[in-house]
């Protein structure tokens, strides 16, 4: 395998996370596209690391990478929970005002 | 080419790279094309499953252990907030609950091309040749916990304030909202709407 062979995949993981993220009306189901899109983040950064630059060192910028995958799902949470209290709706058509 | 035939440990790294690759942007699509959560959940978490093996053949040993234990557990709140807000048997009711199909599958698909396109057409140069074992824990906690530890103070105090945020959002009415800052005030009558004089 090649570096542009891991790119192409993760292009494609990116691709479908954000065609989901774009088509998804339910607000779980739009934070599992923008997981998907972290998915192929994390293949691209792993080629890059393998094949640009195998130092350990580089494997650093992928733990901030899946903190902030964490981050992202907990929040989103945190929001869709809110949401649901505020306005009794999972949907993002029905949350076009973040006004309570 | 000639490397995959003299050396079959290499082969095997190539088909498996290319099988993983295959079933995790397999199970991505099937998040999306399936009815039901439940499943639609167990396809997102088979992706993560199979880049974090991937990630495992690329010499990327501790983070794909990592990514694979730390998605498998995320996928299971994940599935457990699935069923809560859809608010029905998630398993046995189909449905369709999207907007924008067209244009989302243009914008997906011209991503998909600009980026690819750039994988094969940038000249990528490497910088230095792998070092054996690069990729093991012990080589990512000496670097974490050396020259990069900058990065790892970082990351606490946002993990810490995430903790905290979420939690704030996520909380209808709190200690705070019901007893006020006076410690000595009596409980609030938990009946009636709002604290704090609301």
């Amino acid at each position: 395998m090649s570096l542009e062979a891991v790119l192409v995949v993760a292009s494609a993981l990116f691709s479908v996370g954000l065609y989901g993220a774009l088509t998804q009306q339910v607000v779980v189901m739009v934070m599992m596209g923008l997981e998907l899109m972290l998915n192929g983040v994390i293949l691209a950064v792993a080629g890059f690391w393998y094949f640009l630059a195998p130092e350990p060192t580089g494997q650093v910028l992928l733990l901030v990478v899946i903190a902030a995958m964490t981050v992202e799902m907990a929040m989103g949470f945190a929001v869709a929970t809110l949401l649901h209290r505020s306005a009794g709706t999972d949907m993002v058509d029905m949350a076009t005002e973040l006004s309570g | 080419m000639t490397d995959l035939v003299t050396d079959p440990l290499r082969l095997v790294e190539v088909v498996a790279f290319w099988a993983l690759a295959a079933l995790a942007v397999v199970a991505g699509v099937l998040v999306f094309r399936w009815d039901s959560m439940a499943r639609v959940t167990y396809a997102l978490a088979t992706s993560f499953v199979a880049v974090g093996l991937a990630l495992v053949v690329v010499d990327l040993h501790y983070i794909g252990a990592v990514t694979v234990l730390m998605m498998v557990m995320e996928m299971a709140i994940m599935a457990v907030f699935m069923i809560m807000f859809m608010g029905m048997n998630p398993a046995l009711m189909p449905m369709d609950m999207t907007h924008r199909k067209r244009p989302a599958a243009v914008v997906a698909v011209a991503t998909f091309v600009v980026l690819a396109g750039g994988a094969l057409l940038v000249p990528w140069e490497r910088l230095a040749d792998p070092v054996p074992g690069a990729g093991s824990a012990s080589a990512v906690g000496e670097a974490v916990m050396g020259p990069k530890m900058l990065v790892m103070m970082t990351v606490s105090p946002l993990l810490f304030a995430t903790l905290v945020a979420g939690v704030v959002l996520a909380s209808h009415r709190t200690r705070y909202d019901r007893l006020g800052d006076d410690l000595r005030r009596r409980p609030a009558d938990d009946p009636q709407p709002g604290g704090v004089g609301r």
